[in-house]
C-alpha cells in the first residue's frame, strides 16, 4: 500500500474522456516518470492527481483517503504540484514567491513564523536559489526561474511532489541539472515524487518507475531496467529504437531510428 | 500579519503606512478647509474634536465638509480595492470597475429604479447599484469568454467598453423621455462628491466596510492566485470559491461607491498600478496600501476639482478620467508590444 495511487479511475475534459481504469501505486521515497506519446493522456494524470480535474470515475487515494472529498489545504500539506509553465506575477521576487509555498500552513490568525522563514531558506539552499533571491523572477534564465518554482514546491514540505514537464524549452545541462536535483529529493530527503516527461532518455536516466501511458490507458510500468526496452518502445510510441547501456553509469539510452519499411 | 522577505525589505514595506496615513490625515484637513469659504487648519480641528454648535463654522464643517470629506476617503479606498482585487484575480493588468462595465452597470441600475420607482428608499440604492454592477460584470465576462481567443485582457475590455457604451445610451435614451426626472442624475452620473446625501453613506458603510475588511483577509489568496490556477490549487487555494467571493466584494464595492459618488472612473486601474511601484506584486500589501492611497488620491482630486474654476466647482469624475485615461493608454501600449 502506498501513499499516492488511483482505483479504476477515469477522467477528461468535459465528455471526452482521456483516461479509462487507471489503477497505480507511486512507490514511497522514490521517483516516477510518466511517459506516453502526445495525447496519451499523461498530463491529465498528473492533473487529476493534483486536483485539477475532478475524475468522471474511480478515486485517487492519498494515504487512504480519497483526494478529492479532502479540502485543498489538507492535501497541500501533503502533496505540492509544479505545473507546466508557470508564470509569476510581474515584479515577483525569487523570494517572494519561493515564500508562497508556505500558504498551506499559514492560516489569517497565524501568518509567518519562523518556522516558515526557516523552509524558505532550506528550500532556497537546496534549489540553489539563494544567490539571486532578492531579484525578480521575470529577469532570471530560464533554468534559474524553474529552480525557483521547485523551491516554492519545496518550501511547501511536502512529502509527495507532481512535476508536469518541468524540463521543457531547457537546456540539456540544466535538464540534467534539474533531474539530479530532483532525484536528489527522493533518494537523500525520502520525498516521492511523480513527473510528466517529455524526453525519454532523460526519463530512463532517473526515473527509478517508468509508467507508460497510451490512448488514456496503463501499458507498462516497471524499473527502467525491465520496460524501457526496444518492444514497449514501439509498443507505447510506435518508435523504433535500440536501446544501449552507457558502461559508465549503467543507464539506459534510447537511439532512435527511421524503419526504412514505414518511411 | 508580515511580510515573507527580508527584514530589510519588510521594515521599507511597514515604512509607508505611517506616511501614507500622514498625507491621509493632511488632505483629510485640508479638504474640509478649502472650500467656498477657506476656514483655518486650526478650526477643523477644533470642530472635529471640540465641536461648538454655537459656532457656524463648525456646524458648516460638520454638516456639510466632514461627510463629504468621508465620502471621498469611502469611495477611493473601495475603488482602488476593487481594482486590485480584479487584476489580481483576472490576472488582467488592465481590469477596473469602470473599464470593465461594472460602474456602468451600477449607475444605470439607479438611474433606472430612482426614476420608475419614483423616489426608491436610499436604503435599497446600494443593492440597486450591486445588482446592476453584477448584471453587468457577468454580461461583460460572458461576452468576452466566447469571443475568439476567450476572456483575454483585450476582449474583456472590449466587451466592458460595448457593454458599458450601450447602457450609457440607455440612460440618455432614459434622459431624453424624461428631463426633469433625469436632471437631477446629470452632475452624479460624471461622477461627483458634491450635494450628496449623506444618508447613503450610512446605508452604504456596513457593506462597504464590511468588504473591505474581507478584501484584506483575502488578499493572501489573491497572490497565490495571481501566480495562476493550478499554483494556487496546488498550494490549496479552493480557487473557484476564491473567485466567487471576490466578484461579490467588487461588486459590492463598486456598488457602495457609485451609490455615493456615481461612476468616478480609472481610481481602480491608477491606485493599484501606482502601488506596485513602490510594494510590489504581494496582495497582501497591495490591498491595504491601495485602499490608503485611493483614500488620499480621491481627496487631493477633489481638493482640486474645487478650486480649479473657482467659484465654480469641477465634478471630480471628470478629473479622476483625465488622470487616468492617460495611464490607461500607456498600459495597452506596453502590453501591445
Amino acid at each position: 500500500m502506498t501513499r499516492l495511487q488511483t482505483h479504476d479511475l477515469s477522467a477528461g475534459y468535459l465528455k471526452a474522456p482521456v483516461l479509462a481504469d487507471i489503477n497505480i501505486a507511486f512507490p514511497d521515497g522514490l521517483v516516477t516518470a510518466l511517459i506516453g506519446p502526445n495525447g496519451s493522456g499523461k498530463s491529465t494524470l498528473l492533473k487529476t492527481l493534483a486536483r485539477i480535474l475532478s475524475p468522471e470515475r474511480g478515486t485517487v487515494l492519498l494515504d487512504g483517503k480519497a483526494i478529492h472529498s479532502q479540502t485543498s489545504k489538507a492535501v497541500a500539506r501533503t502533496m505540492g504540484l509544479l505545473p507546466q509553465g508557470p508564470l509569476a506575477p510581474e515584479g515577483l521576487t525569487v523570494r517572494e514567491l519561493v515564500a508562497q509555498g508556505r500558504f498551506p500552513h499559514q492560516s489569517l490568525l497565524s501568518q509567518w513564523s519562523t518556522q516558515d522563514q526557516a523552509a524558505v531558506e532550506r528550500a532556497m539552499q537546496v534549489a540553489d536559489v539563494t544567490s539571486f533571491a532578492e531579484r525578480p523572477v521575470d529577469s532570471l534564465s530560464g533554468g534559474q526561474r524553474q529552480r525557483c518554482w521547485v523551491a516554492m514546491a519545496l518550501a511547501q514540505e511536502t512529502d509527495l511532489i507532481l512535476l508536469d514537464e518541468p524540463t521543457t524549452f531547457l537546456d540539456l545541462k540544466v535538464q540534467v541539472e534539474l533531474m539530479e536535483l530532483l532525484r536528489s529529493l527522493a533518494h537523500d530527503a525520502g520525498r516521492t515524487l511523480v513527473i510528466v516527461l517529455h524526453e525519454l532518455s532523460l526519463a530512463a536516466a532517473y526515473a527509478d518507475h517508468l509508467v507508460m501511458l497510451k490512448e488514456g490507458k496503463v501499458v507498462c510500468a516497471g524499473e527502467p531496467s525491465k520496460v524501457f526496452t526496444s518492444a514497449w518502445l514501439k509498443e507505447v510510441f510506435d518508435l523504433d529504437a535500440n536501446i544501449l547501456t552507457d558502461p559508465a553509469t549503467g543507464r539506459r539510452v534510447c537511439v532512435p531510428y527511421a524503419n526504412p519499411k514505414s518511411s | 500579519m508580515t511580510a515573507p522577505v527580508s527584514s530589510t525589505k519588510r521594515f521599507a514595506a511597514w515604512s509607508g503606512v505611517p506616511v501614507l496615513l500622514g498625507v491621509l490625515a493632511l488632505f483629510f484637513l485640508l479638504h474640509i478647509a478649502i472650500g467656498a469659504k477657506d476656514l483655518p487648519l486650526r478650526q477643523v480641528v477644533d470642530a472635529i474634536f471640540f465641536p461648538d454648535p454655537s459656532v457656524f463654522e463648525h456646524r458648516i464643517i460638520r454638516d456639510m465638509r466632514l461627510p463629504r470629506a468621508v465620502m471621498a476617503i469611502a469611495v477611493g479606498s473601495a475603488l482602488a480595492v476593487a481594482g486590485a482585487l480584479m487584476q489580481g484575480v483576472t490576472r488582467n493588468p488592465l481590469a477596473e470597475p469602470g473599464l470593465l462595465g461594472l460602474m456602468a452597470g451600477a449607475s444605470f441600475a439607479v438611474v433606472i429604479v430612482s426614476n420608475t420607482a419614483g423616489l426608491a428608499h436610499l436604503a435599497v440604492i446600494p443593492l440597486v447599484a450591486a445588482l446592476g454592477a453584477l448584471g453587468a460584470a457577468v454580461l461583460v465576462f460572458g461576452i468576452a469568454r466566447f469571443a475568439p481567443g476567450g476572456a483575454t485582457p483585450l476582449t474583456l475590455t472590449l466587451s466592458g467598453a460595448a457593454v458599458s457604451a450601450f447602457l450609457g445610451t440607455c440612460v440618455s435614451i432614459g434622459h431624453l423621455l424624461n428631463e426633469e426626472g433625469f436632471d437631477d442624475l446629470r452632475v452624479w452620473l460624471t461622477g461627483t462628491l458634491a450635494g450628496r446625501d449623506i444618508a447613503v453613506l450610512y446605508f452604504a458603510a456596513p457593506w462597504l466596510i464590511g468588504s473591505l475588511i474581507v478584501s484584506l483577509g483575502l488578499a493572501r489568496q489573491v497572490t497565490a492566485l495571481a501566480m495562476g490556477d493550478e499554483v494556487a490549487k496546488g498550494l490549496g487555494v479552493e480557487t473557484g470559491r476564491l473567485k466567487l467571493v471576490t466578484l461579490a466584494l467588487v461588486v459590492m464595492l463598486t456598488a457602495c461607491s457609485v451609490a455615493l459618488a456615481g461612476p468616478m472612473g480609472f481610481i481602480g486601474l491608477v491606485i493599484p498600478h501606482a502601488v506596485r511601484l513602490f510594494v510590489g506584486s504581494d496582495y497582501r500589501w497591495i490591498v491595504p496600501y491601495s485602499a490608503l492611497l485611493g483614500a488620499a488620491y480621491l481627496l487631493g482630486v477633489d481638493i482640486f476639482a474645487r478650486i480649479v474654476i473657482r467659484p465654480q466647482e469641477l465634478s471630480t469624475g471628470i478629473i479622476t478620467a483625465m488622470i487616468g485615461a492617460p495611464l490607461f493608454i500607456y498600459l495597452v501600449r506596453q502590453r501591445s508590444r
